[in-house]
């Protein structure tokens, strides 16, 4: 797709189909919805961090006149280790079952440990308090080098660890080693005249969705049992409570509620099983809703890691070995996303060698989730700061330094494929001709850049496109839309089809009327289930070219489709879609298109990010004053949201870069569980957010799309980071960069 | 026991039966049906449950039900004339000041008030009024731009 193409809707800013429900209050999310005879659901949580489970009575819960129904681990039938696909992740259905309601151990505090169902909300929190239970306290494994010491408690006592050369032979808090290399960094780094070698720690941070997780749950025993839930994936919903409680996929039926923001943390279950089993217990519907309290305590979070890396290069600023080793925090089961860490931390750069180790590691936290291109925005931290200080080692400019040695279409990446067309290059090229970057640095401010990298996903994704005797229709997907992605759908029919965007309602259909479509996540929606759209397109336009040759008499190679438009090319006939609709009933009934696809060749992209920051030197407070976000998305659907997507994960960096962690005291109790005290950026903290939209087709798309969800989370914390570097003239090696955390540089290394 | 309470809720009256515990939230929400203001938090840090009681921009999870007795509510469902968008709104829409949308009817009801106090406000005063709306998908950006524009309309329709 060398010559850039002319579209009739695509690159407009059309108002979104849903906007008017959003706006008005009438949209229904998860807490919004309720059925007859309904009752609440509570859990009981652990008070904490690493306890076994000496005694568990529930008997006398059970007899308040209050409670319908009491859920323990015990409720679910006996679940073996099998690794299945839910969500971003591979998912163990035992780990799942022991997350959800613990078994025999509490791992961190806030684990579920049994469920009420009661007449109301109030009551069953009431009676969390008649439920015994008897604790063997442990001592809490709070840190990666808690957990790695020789001595350390053991989170699972048969845990070994995977991925070693030799078999693991005695059990530890370290769940698998991975390891990617390319070339040979010993000689790589024989031959360096520079090298930076530094260790770089993120704290564990929460994706901080609005909305707390939500569910109705209705047991049926003879028809499809309903789940209403908050969810990034309904059908991985269907398949996680399928594999629970052991039911059929048609016995279980999911509606996706709208949902109000997941950044990753609502592609996994926590309510919708218990809810289930309280439901099959009391014979009424349950519903069950988590504070916000219970958000942070027991969902998400993002792990916490340790990066230690080391990158040489020669004099002329070509780099000639990058090295790294990650430690990833899972929270109390195996899954860290250590492995999309290691394998795109180096992925910006085209290195002859390379080496990458990472392992993952269990403690005393809640189990991670995915948080917007999980694993890397970690890792890639602590390679763009090695980056940076490399380049002012060199005196190189470090965008020059980048170009010197950007990936681009061709280079091998450390795990597999060769790069196709990327716009790494064009976005550094960008970065340099913008605005920001030309402008000079404040008095008392610090610059910083970084760049950033998210391989996105395709999958699967199905979709049906009716149409209406008048002529307008209904665009059926499997997709949450967590952000906008129903304009976008929308769009790309109007596109192929030539009417008008709004004559096209796209709904977000429940797991009964479609088959299986993949979760909304990896950045995978427009591309993967925009594909399946315009494949049900493409399928109506080959319907309406049959029925109008019917019409006509003619084969359907004699007709053309135009801006909704058939025209026949033997005469001079031609009939809106509108008109074939209108006569469809004599042409052999109604129309619909079909799109089923599993889709390949989704495109990497890449962001280049710049940030100004001012730190108060007497209080070591650090504000944003100017911050501009530049990344290739393929081909912007809708450039507004597209805006949007580089805008938001902009600024969720900038909260983890100066701002967010999860604080714990001595017991592994979580002391800022709330959004007072886990300060997420607030609309003052924060300057404009200048965003420049690159576009570099992805030839696999049939428009070029790109994922853009992701990647804008990458660069920031190295952005941001550096910014702060130049700003104290002192090198960062952790995050956050709180106001206590850069008074104490400032004031110890003065 | 429960408690009866009187009020007025955009424009209209209503009365319902509630727990003395019951926040204005959950009886808007639970009682009333009105699902529209949002629950973020429960504690009053994230600006979901913007409502507007008597004039004054509150939290409605802070606020009991029984406080609302005798009181006029304002609420998102509220700011709508029928299928006519007010002119923030359409603002929201314009600029695409959601993803999400489970903070824009808290962001809605505050930018309403905002305006009502401070017609002309300065891009800064917009980001300090608007701090305690979180908003965790946008990075605010478009958001202040829809008020901007909101508060400029305004300005020349008066």
């Amino acid at each position: 797709m060398s010559e850039a193409r002319q579209f009739q809707h695509i690159g407009q800013r059309t108002i979104r189909p849903d906007g008017f429900d959003k706006v008005t209050g009438r949209a229904n999310y998860g807490a919004d919805f309720r059925l007859p005879g309904m009752i609440w659901g509570k859990i009981l949580r652990s008070p904490h961090a690493h306890a076994k489970i000496k005694k568990l009575d529930v008997s006398k819960a059970e007899a308040h006149p209050d409670v319908l129904a009491v859920a323990t681990h015990q409720d679910f039938p006996s679940v073996n280790s099998e690794a299945f696909a839910a969500g971003e992740a591979m998912m163990d259905v035992l780990d799942l079952a022991r997350n959800v309601l613990a078994d025999k151990k509490v791992l961190y505090h806030g684990h579920a440990i049994a469920a009420i169902a009661a007449t109301s909300e109030a009551a069953a929190a009431m009676a969390l308090n008649l439920i015994e239970v008897e604790y063997e306290v442990l001592p809490p494994v709070m840190t990666i080098d808690a957990a790695l010491a020789e001595d350390a408690p053991l989170l699972h006592e048969d845990m070994m660890t995977q991925g070693l050369t030799e078999p693991a032979t005695t059990p530890s808090n370290v769940a698998s080693r991975m390891e990617l290399k390319k070339g040979d960094v010993a000689s790589g780094f024989a031959e360096a005249d520079v090298i930076v070698e530094r260790t770089y720690e993120t704290p564990t941070v929460h994706q901080g969705y609005i909305e707390p997780h939500a569910t109705v749950v209705r047991y049926d025993d003879k028809a499809p049992s309903l789940v209403w839930a908050s969810t990034q994936g309904h059908f991985d919903v269907r398949a996680s409570v399928s594999k629970l409680l052991k039911m059929k996929l048609g016995q279980v039926k999911v509606i996706a509620s709208e949902i109000g923001g997941g950044f990753g943390g609502k592609t996994t279950v926590y309510l919708e099983p218990v809810a289930m089993i309280l439901s099959k217990k009391s014979g009424r519907p349950v519903k069950m809703i988590m504070s916000r309290e219970e958000v942070f305590r027991a969902s998400g979070p993002a792990s916490a890691s340790r990066s230690h890396v080391k990158i040489g290069a020669k004099q002329s600023g070509e780099i000639v070995a990058m090295e790294a080793t990650l430690h990833f925090e899972a929270g109390a089961f195996k899954g860290s996303p250590m492995g999309p860490g290691c394998m795109t931390i180096f992925t910006p750069y085209d290195v002859p060698n390379l080496f990458v180790e990472g392992y993952d590691v269990v403690v005393n936290k809640a189990k991670v989730a995915a948080y917007r291109a999980p694993g890397a925005p970690q890792a890639e931290f602590a390679a763009e700061m090695a980056m940076n200080e490399l380049a002012a080692k060199l005196n190189i400019d470090p965008i020059d330094f980048r170009l010197l040695n950007a990936a681009k279409e061709g280079t091998q990446t450390i795990y597999g494929p060769k790069l196709k067309e990327v716009g790494l290059v064009e976005c550094l090229e960008a970065a340099r001709r913008s605005p920001h970057y030309q402008s000079p640095v404040g008095e008392g401010c610090g610059r910083g850049l970084a760049a950033g990298f998210w391989f996105n996903i395709g999958g699967q994704s199905s979709v049906t496109l009716n149409l209406n005797p008048d002529g307008t229709g209904t665009i059926i997907e499997g997709s949450p839309d967590i952000g906008g992605s129903r304009a976008s759908m929308q769009m790309m029919a109007a596109e192929v089809l030539g009417i008008e965007p709004n004559r096209l309602n796209p709904i977000v259909a429940d797991t009964e009327t479609l088959p299986y479509n993949q979760t909304t996540g990896g950045s995978r929606t427009t591309f993967a289930t925009g594909m399946a759209v315009i494949e049900a397109a493409e399928d109506v336009v080959e319907q309406l070219k049959q029925r109008a040759a019917s019409l006509w008499n003619v084969t359907a190679e004699q007709v053309d489709y135009k801006n909704g438009v058939v025209l026949n090319l033997a005469g001079d006939d031609q009939m809106t879609l509108a008109q074939i609709c209108a006569s469809a009933e004599k042409t052999g009934g109604q129309i619909s298109g079909r799109g089923n696809v599993n889709a390949r060749g989704a495109g990497p992209s890449f962001a280049v990010h710049l940030c100004d920051v001012k730190v108060d030197q007497e209080t070591g407070k650090t504000d944003v004053v100017r911050y501009t976000a530049i990344q290739d998305a393929g081909k912007a659907i809708h450039p507004s949201y597209v805006e949007g997507q580089f805008q938001g994960g902009a600024v969720q960096g900038i909260g983890w870069a100066l701002n967010e962690e999860y604080v714990y005291n001595s017991d592994g109790i979580m002391e800022n569980a709330g959004f007072l005290d886990y300060r997420i950026p607030l609309a003052s903290d924060l300057p404009e957010i200048e965003t420049i939209i690159v576009e570099v087709p992805n030839t696999f798309h049939p428009f070029g799309v790109r994922g853009v969800g992701e990647t804008g989370i990458v660069p920031p914390l190295g952005a941001v980071a550096s910014a702060v570097s130049d700003a104290i003239d002192r090198p960062v090696t952790k995050i956050p960069c709180s106001p206590p955390h850069v008074l104490s540089m400032i004031l110890n290394q003065g | 026991m429960k408690t009866h309470v009187q009020t007025e809720i955009n424009g209209e009256a209503v009365e319902c039966l509630i727990d003395p515990s019951t926040t204005l939230l959950n009886m808007l929400r639970n009682d009333l049906l009105l699902t529209g203001t949002k629950e973020g938090c429960g504690s009053g840090d994230c600006g979901a449950c913007s409502v507007v009681m008597d004039g004054e921009l509150v939290c409605a999870c802070l606020v009991l039900g029984v406080e609302a007795s005798g009181a006029k509510i304002e609420t998102i469902e509220g700011v709508a004339d029928k299928d006519q968008l007010h002119v923030i709104q359409e603002k929201f829409l314009e600029h695409a000041a959601l993803q999400c949308g489970i903070c824009t009817p808290g962001l809605i009801v505050s930018t309403k008030a905002l305006l009502a106090q401070n017609p002309n406000p300065t891009e800064e005063e917009a980001r300090y009024f608007l701090a305690g709306n979180l908003c965790r998908c946008t990075g605010y950006d478009k958001i202040i731009k829809a008020v901007m524009d909101a508060a400029s309309v305004l300005k020349e329709a008066s």
